[in-house]
């Protein structure tokens, strides 16, 4: 051993009696086993760190030059994109990646799904990963009304106002959050704030917490097999490998393709044909200019249907009211998801007939209302939207029912490559 | 392979298109970037007839003078009109926007992000093609794509005056087919007005020969040249941009190429 080596020993040495550096490097990268049958769907969890690391460090640089007031944040917006150098590449970078992170967050759940990783012992990973979605949701609505463009403004107004529906309380509530009787440079102040403090502070919280949860179980893969239930002498799994360098390096092609994708995009189509970047959102925001058409952007839209969907009062409730309540308990929802698949496989691979057909009609349904929540409402379509809105109700509800009683396949003993 | 799948899925998404205000088909524009003669154009005639009224806040003279490969002292000299105006200003030397709403019932808006706003240069390059005559409106103009625009048409000593007219065009069979008559091998014609002409790839409008100081297609080119010159200012560094673009995405597809390689040792230790 060199002289050299002596000494790094020594240091880590002396640092690891302090704080568990070393051991916390083996039990999360270079020994902790992940299956070696991880397919493409496994990609999108590393790339939701890599969308995460590009909005924390194009949102800082941003912040050095935007003006969150009424009168200055539309123009700074504009003076980032033509007067700041590689301003243009900063913020078409943070706003691609709002996009892109719902992209692959959408992907990484729908994985969930199809392998049945919220089932026991994952829970908690689920439900946290559930917590950071709704967190992702809400920063992404922060954000959206910081450029203080026309649709920001009117979005948000929307979406504020459905506070209102809320019985008793509900005109205060709208208030209390917008801090004004209208949408005014409060309430953007205050989204800034929440924008680039407080949300972001608990999705990092909610990521470390997500990710040491999957480290305590270990990651499901595509059979739903435990690996840990045939190891070798020493104790390792045999169908596991070190995440590090296995994984670090054998996505790194994945991670490149990934990027290609995603510069593909932000340099040559950054407002994405208005579903990036909505085209009433190049005049600033207009108290007295209502936009023709206001939609959410694309990965609030089938929510944003189901919210419209509901057209009639009930118990002498406005039918408002009863969209927040639809909107919300679908966003809602999936929390519980653990407790309601009653099947004794995780797989979609092993599961019954009517998982499957159950699965395919779901992510259908949430097509279709994406779509629809991008388009004006005719009666046609509001019936489509509940429909849909009742199918993806539906999938959950129904799922003690049809995964208890579907005939599964046998799950093998070990992993399948 | 699934994932190419989804993604061409995304981008063959229907595009959230901007719709005309009142249904008049927009003509086809296809901006040139790389023209710097025709930007060059677009900014003399923008200077000259459209910035008394129309600002362009977020853009500045001296970055227009670089990208568009002007002179800072022939920007100066020739299209910066306020001698107070220095050459890192923003380009904001309009009229009062209080005399504006007095004269023309509406502040004339910014034009900074104009193509932007309206998904694209295809509106205003129709816009300042669809100017007519229109004696029922206050300052003597109506527009197909914007009907009863508070705006006078402002190039009309270039253009000349429109007019909206009736056609005598060939009548349709029900089979879609022009009618003729079988003796004289002359189209059978009817009188069509409006939008009908417009279905059928008929102009409503007629110029009256003479009246402006260019004929039609030079009248076009400078329509074409203002419109690129605005699509130019909606997002200057659009150039830049997708140049740039290009060198990344061709050094991400080298660094696939080794990373791959190695990403394929790695792979072999555990299969």
């Amino acid at each position: 051993m060199s002289a050299l080596e002596q000494s790094f020993k020594n240091v880590m040495a002396w640092i690891d009696d302090r704080l568990p550096v070393t051991e916390a490097y083996e039990k999360h990268l270079s020994k902790y086993y992940a299956p070696k049958n991880l397919n493409i769907w496994y990609y999108f969890g590393i790339f939701s760190f890599v969308v995460l690391a590009n909005q924390l460090l194009t949102g800082i640089w941003l912040t050095m030059s935007y003006v969150p007031t009424g009168e200055g944040a539309f123009a700074s917006v504009e003076y980032i994109m033509r007067d700041v150098e590689y301003g243009w590449m900063l913020r078409y970078m943070h706003s691609t990646g709002a996009s892109a992170f719902f992209v692959v967050v959408y992907l990484h759940m729908f994985r969930g799904l199809l392998y049945g990783s919220y089932q026991k012992p994952r829970e908690l990973i689920w439900i946290l990963g559930m917590f950071i979605y709704i967190a992702l949701m809400a920063e992404g609505f922060f954000g959206y009304l910081l450029p203080w463009g026309n649709m920001s403004f009117w979005g948000a107004q929307v979406i504020v106002s459905l506070a209102s529906a809320i019985p008793l309380v509900g005109d205060d509530l709208a208030i209390w959050v917008r801090g004004d009787f209208n949408m005014s440079g409060v309430t953007l102040n205050r989204f800034f704030a929440l924008h680039v403090v407080l949300v972001p502070l608990f999705l990092l919280v909610l990521v470390v917490l997500h990710v040491l949860a999957l480290h305590e179980v270990g990651s499901n893969n595509p059979d739903g097999v435990d690996i840990k239930k045939t190891t070798d002498e020493s104790g390792k799994p045999v169908d596991g490998i070190p995440f590090h360098p296995y994984f670090t390096i054998g996505k790194l092609p994945g991670i490149i393709v990934f990027l290609f994708l995603f510069c593909a995009v932000m340099f040559f189509y950054p407002d994405g044909g208005g579903y990036l970047i909505e085209h009433p959102n190049y005049e600033p925001a207009d108290p007295l200019k209502t936009p023709e058409l206001i939609a959410p952007v694309w990965y609030y839209t089938p929510f944003y249907s189901m919210l419209r969907a509901a057209t009639f009062p009930l118990f002498g409730l406005d039918a408002k009211f009863w969209g927040l309540v639809v909107m919300a308990g679908a966003i809602i929802l999936p929390i519980i998801l653990p407790w309601l698949d009653r099947s004794p496989v995780k797989s979609i691979r092993y599961k019954g007939m009517g998982s499957k057909i159950m699965l395919a009609l779901f992510v259908v349904s949430f097509f279709i209302l994406g779509y629809l929540g991008t388009v004006h409402p005719t009666p046609l379509r509001t019936l489509m939207a509940q429909i849909c809105t009742g199918v993806y109700f539906a999938y959950f509800l129904l799922m003690p029912w049809y995964t208890s009683v579907e005939k599964t396949k046998p799950v093998p003993e070990r992993v399948t490559m | 392979m699934r994932l190419m799948t989804l993604v061409s899925l995304l981008l063959l998404w229907p595009h959230a298109g901007h719709s005309a205000e009142a249904g008049f088909p927009l003509y086809e524009m296809r901006p040139d970037l790389e023209d710097k003669g025709s930007l060059q154009r677009g900014a003399k005639i923008y200077m000259n007839y459209c910035l008394g009224c129309h600002s362009l806040q977020y853009q500045r003279y001296k970055r227009t003078a670089v990208d568009l490969g002007v002179p800072e002292s022939l920007m100066l000299e020739h299209l910066v009109f306020d001698p107070n105006t220095k050459i890192g200003d923003t380009i904001t030397n309009t009229i009062s926007q209080s005399n504006a709403k007095t004269w023309f019932g509406a502040v004339p808006p910014d034009l900074t992000l104009y193509t932007q706003l309206k998904g694209g240069p295809e509106y205003l390059y129709t816009y300042l093609l669809t100017f007519y005559e229109d004696k029922k409106r206050p300052l003597g103009a109506n527009n197909l794509v914007y009907e009863n625009v508070g705006m006078p048409h402002a190039l009309v000593e270039l253009q000349g005056v429109q007019k909206k007219v009736c056609k005598d065009i060939p009548k349709l069979a029900e089979n879609g087919g022009e009618m003729m008559d079988a003796l004289s091998q002359d189209y059978i014609t009817e009188e069509v007005c409006g939008l009908e002409l417009v279905e059928r790839g008929y102009s409503p409008l007629a110029l009256v020969e003479g009246s402006g100081l260019l004929d039609a297609d030079e009248y076009e080119q400078v329509v074409y040249d203002l419109t690129n010159f605005l699509y130019y200012v909606g997002d200057p560094s659009r150039l830049e941009r997708e140049r740039t673009g290009v060198f990344v995405l061709i050094f991400l597809a080298f660094f696939f190429v080794p990373a791959y390689l190695l990403a394929r040792e790695y792979k072999k230790e555990f299969h």
